[in-house]
């Protein structure tokens, strides 16, 4: 039921594009083409809320995931989702036996769920860190931390964005 | 083309953690948008950023759609040596960007650390 959902919908989408470029033409659009069929992947296909499971599962696979240490800081009501300040801190000793090894920033509406990885060692001292996401719409966004040990720490907060980032997309 | 600038504490003693502040010029296109015309402007995001201290990886950072233009990546570090700092980054347009500076870490004996 859900397969044929999903190939009907890419058949329609297959034919926007065979329309698009035969309607465009040009050599660069061929690279364009590309593009879309990676947005037929990530993007327009997943235009929906995904679930914590969809989220982390890739991430974490088997190993242990608990929510904590990781404080997550994001505007509540985030007027511009091109730019959302984001920061995050994590209690860690970060020392050689026991330190974060990678931050992963995950959300829940965007085309592209993981919005960017660090990766951190015992020589950060400190894993804090901050930097400005995109947003599509209103969505919890995750912070999923790996300590040196393989297990995963986690922290998600709710954000209401009143212009989403990536319009086209809905 | 693109650019960055670093910010760094004025003064770093050793064994300090201090923090970094580093502003990417980059459009960091998603590829979701069309420009004026309705043409899909082709992504061309940041796929990696890598900052080595006297060769050595301290830092790494792998953008996708989701970071926002303009890219900007505060993190700490604890201050070990002196030397220099490489920030290179890549985008998908095969772009190599560059950012060298010189680390300057005071020895800690002469004064007590100020923690940051």
């Amino acid at each position: 039921m859900r397969s044929r959902l999903v190939s009907r919908r890419h058949a329609a989408l297959r034919l926007w594009q065979a329309t698009l470029v035969t309607s465009i033409g040009g050599g660069w659009l061929r690279t364009a083409q590309a593009q879309v069929d990676k947005l037929t992947i990530t993007g327009l296909a997943e235009a929906r809320l995904r679930s914590f499971e969809e989220m982390v599962r890739p991430y974490v696979q088997s190993q242990t995931l608990t929510k904590e240490a990781v404080t997550l800081s994001l505007p509540m009501l985030a007027d511009n989702g091109h730019m959302v300040p984001l920061s995050l801190k994590i209690d860690s000793p970060m020392t050689e036996e026991a330190h974060i090894t990678h931050v992963y920033l995950l959300s829940q509406r965007n085309p592209v769920p993981l919005m960017a990885k660090f990766v951190l060692g015992p020589w950060s001292g400190r894993a804090d860190l901050s930097t400005r996401v995109r947003l599509s719409g209103n969505q919890s966004v995750i912070a999923l931390a790996r300590r040196s040990d393989g297990s995963f720490i986690y922290d998600a907060q709710e954000v209401v964005v009143t212009e989403a980032a990536c319009v086209d997309n809905g | 083309m693109s650019s960055a600038r670093l910010q760094v504490p004025p003064r770093i003693v050793q064994g300090d953690v201090f923090k970094l502040r580093l502003l990417v010029n980059h459009p960091m296109d998603s590829g979701f948008l069309r420009d004026i015309d309705g043409v899909l402007i082709q992504r061309n995001v940041i796929r990696h950023l890598l900052c080595t201290l006297n060769g050595r990886e301290v830092f790494r950072v792998e953008p996708t759609t989701g970071v926002a233009a303009n890219p900007l990546f505060e993190f700490y570090l604890r201050a070990t040596e002196s030397g220099e700092m490489l920030f290179r980054w890549v985008d998908d347009k095969a772009y190599i960007g560059e950012l060298r500076h010189h680390l300057v870490v005071e020895p800690a004996n002469a004064s007590k650390p100020t923690s940051n």
